[in-house]
């Protein structure tokens, strides 16, 4: 048995099935086709399904889709506009903060989260905050620098 | 990862959500944040027929303060309110303290202290914290509301004394006396990970620094949270020195049980229960008079 769901992602809307047990991650990747935000580990420690669920940040793999009836999500395809990377896009880029790129989703959505309530973390801050992101590259220097350049960046030009 | 299959049912009031446990009892579980439950659902380890969520549920979110000193905390208050308030850490800051060292930001985001304490883990960062502060729960069922202290709460491993037709609905916590200090110290390899042992002591001094009430509770050396209630007598009318501070932490291994795991060894942990009560006593002490 399954239930219609209806939700926004990414200021669009979105409808699709959902059996009541059908985690959130699997809805957005199966039923929504948004394929960008990736399953890891699926026990809530890798953080690569992490979205936005009204606004704050939560791993998709923890939440059921039938929880999201009416909700706002916010998922990485949201970040480009009009074919332009968003400033912290850019800055992974720049700063080379990814190479598989299997976390790099949930790594922008945690980066996202951080910068909306605190626009100039400190690197500490940041460390912090993305111990629920696990990176088997990188070694998270160049994810955490890419964060700084990000904070710059959107501050020298807010939209 | 999927869980056994299961009827979800949004409760709208808490009466609501009462009237779902006493009709489905034991094959229903609540829902709260989720942080916890949904992984042992899709370990198959829990598989309730019915689950009843109450994240739709208005007024059991929320942070009150109390005319004489107090707090109450809605059960539904996620543990990221927590950790931000102003409120709290002008009051009890180890809840703030602990509250930031669960799981990890997005996990915070989601879960729950009513959540979490009923969870009850012997490893998680709130039980201990709780005690320490002598909260108590205010849980509805059929018959209406009572009171637990937190103290009485945790029986055993992930149980506690709440029958299968009661809702945690509020955490509140008593004012302090003058003159008390609060620490709470958690020992773990990794950031987020559960406690190998976690500490949270409150205790008050007279003016003559003669301890005349100490809280010290553990997470991590035993099944449940525990009260190292020896230690608390022993130091009681005491004045802390080093001498004094060393020979009560030395109480402590005597009165845990932990298991062993992949993160430390029983008596690893038994070893540890002494070094961070130290430490946690240390620091409560210096911590004495620095608030309101």
């Amino acid at each position: 048995m399954t239930k219609l769901v209806k939700l926004k992602v990414n200021g669009a809307p979105y409808e699709g099935e959902a059996e009541d047990r059908t985690l959130l991650v699997h809805f957005i990747r199966e039923q929504l086709g948004l394929t960008g935000t990736h399953i890891g580990c699926d026990t809530g420690n890798c953080g690569a399904c992490t979205i936005l669920y009204e606004g704050r940040s939560v791993k998709s793999c923890m939440m059921l889709a039938v929880q999201c009836e009416g909700a706002e999500l916010s998922t990485v395809e949201g970040l480009a506009t009009d074919g332009k990377l968003h400033p912290l896009q850019e800055a992974f880029w720049e700063k080379h903060a990814l190479q598989c790129g299997y976390c790099t989703p949930g790594m922008l959505m945690a980066g996202i989260a951080l910068l909306k309530d605190n626009p100039s973390p400190t690197e500490q801050e940041i460390r912090l905050w993305l111990h629920g992101n696990l990176c088997r590259c990188t070694g998270y220097i160049s994810i955490i620098d890419a964060i700084k350049l990000a904070s710059e960046k959107m501050k020298a030009s807010p939209n | 990862m999927t869980p056994k299959k299961f009827e979800y049912i949004e409760a709208n009031t808490v009466e609501d959500a009462v009237s779902l446990l006493v009709k489905y009892k034991d094959e229903a579980k609540l829902l709260a944040g989720g942080q916890s439950l949904l992984s042992l659902m899709k370990l198959r380890l829990a598989a309730p027929q019915y689950l009843i969520d109450l994240n739709k549920i208005d007024g059991l979110s929320g942070i009150k303060e109390h005319p004489d000193g107090g707090l109450s905390i809605g059960a539904m208050t996620r543990h990221y309110m927590i950790e931000n308030s102003d409120l709290i850490q002008s009051r009890y800051p180890i809840l703030c303290e602990s509250t930031s060292k669960i799981g990890d930001p997005h996990i915070r985001n989601r879960g729950t202290i009513g959540g979490a304490l009923c969870h009850a883990d012997p490893s998680a960062d709130s039980p201990p914290v709780v005690k320490a502060l002598e909260a108590e729960f205010k849980l509805q069922g059929p018959n209406g509301t009572r009171i637990v202290k937190a103290q009485d709460f945790f029986e055993d491993m992930f149980t506690t004394t709440m029958s299968s037709d009661e809702i945690m609905i509020e955490i509140i916590i008593p004012k302090l006396a003058p003159r008390t200090g609060q620490s709470y110290i958690k020992f773990s390899r990794r950031e987020g990970d559960f406690a190998i042992v976690a500490v949270a002591i409150v205790i008050t001094l007279d003016e003559q620094r003669i301890c005349t009430k100490a809280r010290i509770d553990l997470s991590g050396v035993d099944s449940k949270p525990i009260t190292a209630t020896k230690t608390e007598e022993f130091l009681i009318g005491k004045e802390l020195s080093d001498a004094v501070i060393d020979e009560a932490a030395s109480t402590v291994p005597g009165q845990v049980k932990p298991g062993g795991d992949v993160h430390g060894s029983a008596e690893y942990r038994s070893a540890m229960s002494e070094v961070f009560t130290k430490k946690a006593l240390i620091q409560a002490i210096a911590n004495v008079g620095s608030l309101n």
